[in-house]
């Protein structure tokens, strides 16, 4: 048999109704892959205990025969998820030593659900960067390598997507403002979903931007995505713009038969300077979802570069909005104080010392467009050219497009420190074919499609109807099947 | 719109962000460069378009206003960086 870490959760599913493993055996499998995988520095808090407890309940519920389909499955939770009693950082030193006293409803879900918790991931400072090398506990290596180069497996979901890639847990949770589930993802060679705005409760979730801000599943492939995320999912009073609509069974929903779907290349995205491989990449995907009996259609989505310089209004805007409750006072770190220090120099000195110099930046900006002058100039205009964006989008579906195709990446992976010396706005430019996604609120899925000429692993992007995931991951499954990616990183860690 | 460090210091204040007087230069150089980005937005004719205020079209859900979690002081205030008898402490705010 195959080494257990290495298996998707579906395998590991049907491998435990069939009584062929366990989920203690599993479990113990990902936790020896762990403590071999430092290296890589996906894991940055480790449960093994939790873990251990949680498989032997759910070896229990397998045997008794009504285990859901996420039982005994062990898990990676991004360390954006409060989990009780466990360290939740978001990435950042403000949030040191907070220990959530509730959990998030997401990872609620999951474990009530049977999901094992083998630990938290790495990610991105509040899941701001591309690169995940804003994160206090510093970089996490790509298990991908073509060189000596150590390279970035992309953010703000890094820990999640090196993780999954490496083979350290069967799944991961991800969350996904402008594209940090999928870009990660697409550095990988793994699949990461991000559903339509309100499927996933962001209870419990550290906020970044409440208005882009979805979970979803980072996985080994599609079938494994819709089995995840259909267990995230859930209608929850606790999150206002959670949506209260049935979750169907994505799983039996994904036929892979798009005979007659009609899938939209749309021409703005391809950018000026755009590598030829990407351009073959997409033109690939393209021409093998033709086969399988779709029809391509060219459109236009005319407002695509405003995306991205819109985003950088309204998600630091929301950023030092969300941010301002880190002060302090009610939990995280606090500066220590010199004689005479008031309540105003504790707030700064906290916040200088707590956040790093992304989250910073982005408070700062954020700040200044909402401030008084500047509000309808930036924050306003930012939120008008939304809904055009958004617009662009309703009109294509409207014309009868069922899904779109997109390269899910500017470039493959980039080496830790490449991206240093250069202007804040190149970073932000990996979100480019992502971040409309976030802003019209749509599910988007980063498929593994072809390897580039250095051997790095390249992703497209399927963007679907609003609700419509199961129809996007039938399409998703469809191109996965066809591009036939099994590549996986040679291990050196 | 170029940012000086006098704005650049203003910012970091209403941020709550203590800001050291040598890293205001750089600090404004790159709010110019971020906001020389956003400038694009000023291309776009954004005439009689409404700012979008939900990305899915459903309101706000509303619920009774009833009391519905609460009694769980130690909870509350278990994660508090100094915490005395049920409250949270902070430097002295009023003389």
């Amino acid at each position: 048999m195959t080494e257990l870490n290495t298996l998707g959760l579906a395998e590991a599913r049907d491998a435990l109704r069939k009584g062929d493993t366990t989920s203690k055996e599993l479990t113990q499998a990902c936790l020896s892959a762990i403590e071999g995988a430092g290296a890589l520095n996906a894991f940055v808090h480790h449960t093994p205990e939790i873990a251990m407890k949680q498989a032997d309940a759910a070896d229990i519920r397998i045997k008794a025969g009504d285990a859901p389909d996420m039982c005994g499955l062990p898990l990676g939770i991004k360390d954006l998820f409060c989990t009780k009693d466990v360290p939740s950082q978001a990435g950042s030193r403000i949030l040191e030593g907070f220990l959530p006293q509730y959990e998030s409803t997401i990872t609620s879900n999951l474990f009530g659900a049977g999901a094992v918790m083998l630990g938290k991931l790495n990610m991105d400072e509040f899941a701001m960067g591309s690169s995940n090398e804003t994160s206090v506990y510093g970089n996490v290596i790509n298990p991908w390598k073509v060189d000596d180069r150590d390279l970035t497996p992309g953010g703000s979901s890094g820990g999640s997507a090196s993780a999954v890639a490496a083979d350290l847990c069967l799944a991961a949770t991800g969350t996904d403002t402008g594209g940090s589930i999928r870009q990660p993802a697409a550095f990988t060679g793994t699949v990461g979903i991000k559903p339509t705005y309100g499927r996933c409760s962001r209870w419990g979730v550290v906020a970044f931007a409440s208005s882009l801000d979805q979970a979803g599943p980072m996985t080994k492939s599609v079938r494994d995505a819709a089995i995840m995320l259909e267990a995230m999912c859930s209608h929850d009073p606790k999150d206002s713009t959670s949506v209260d609509l049935a979750v169907p069974n994505f799983e039996a929903l994904m036929t892979g038969d798009i005979r007659g779907k009609k899938i939209g290349i749309p021409k703005e995205y391809r950018m000026e300077g755009m590598p030829a491989e990407i351009e073959k990449l997409w033109a690939d995907g393209a021409a093998m979802m033709k086969d399988a009996g779709a029809e391509i259609v060219d459109i236009s989505l005319p407002h695509t570069k405003y995306a991205l310089p819109a985003y950088y209004v309204i998600a630091p805007a929301e950023a030092s909005s969300n941010l301002a409750r880190y002060d302090g006072v009610r939990y995280g770190h606090r500066a220590t104080l010199a004689a005479g220090d008031g309540v105003t120099e504790m707030y700064e000195k906290t916040r200088a010392e707590g956040f790093g110099p992304e989250v910073q930046r982005r408070v700062m900006i954020g700040t200044y467009v909402l401030s008084a002058g500047f509000y309808d100039a930036y924050y306003n205009r930012a939120r008008r050219v939304r809904t055009l964006i958004k617009k662009d989008f309703e009109d294509v579906f409207a014309q009868g497009i069922d899904a779109i195709l997109t390269p899910a990446t500017p470039s493959s992976a980039f080496g830790l420190g490449e991206m240093t010396d250069v202007d804040p706005v190149q970073m932000y430019l990996n979100d480019v074919f992502t971040v409309t996604v976030n802003m019209a609120g749509l599910p988007g899925i980063a498929v593994p499609a072809g390897l580039d000429e250095k051997g790095l692993p390249l992703g497209l992007q399927l963007i679907g109807r609003p609700w419509e995931e199961g129809d996007l991951l039938s399409s998703a499954y469809a191109l996965e099947r066809a591009a036939g990616f099994v590549a996986k990183p040679s291990k050196w860690w | 719109m170029s940012i000086d460090q006098n704005t650049a210091a203003r910012v970091a204040k209403l941020a709550r962000i203590k800001v050291e007087e040598a890293a205001l230069p750089a600090l404004a150089e790159e709010f110019n460069t971020i906001l020389g980005f956003i400038e694009q937005l000023n291309e776009v004719d954004v005439e009689g378009v409404e700012p979008m205020t939900s990305v899915t079209p459903q309101r706000l859900k509303r619920r009774a206003d009833v009391v519905s979690d609460g009694n769980q002081p130690e909870a509350v205030m278990k994660n508090a960086p100094d915490a005395r008898e049920g409250f949270f402490a902070v430097p002295k705010v009023v003389e």
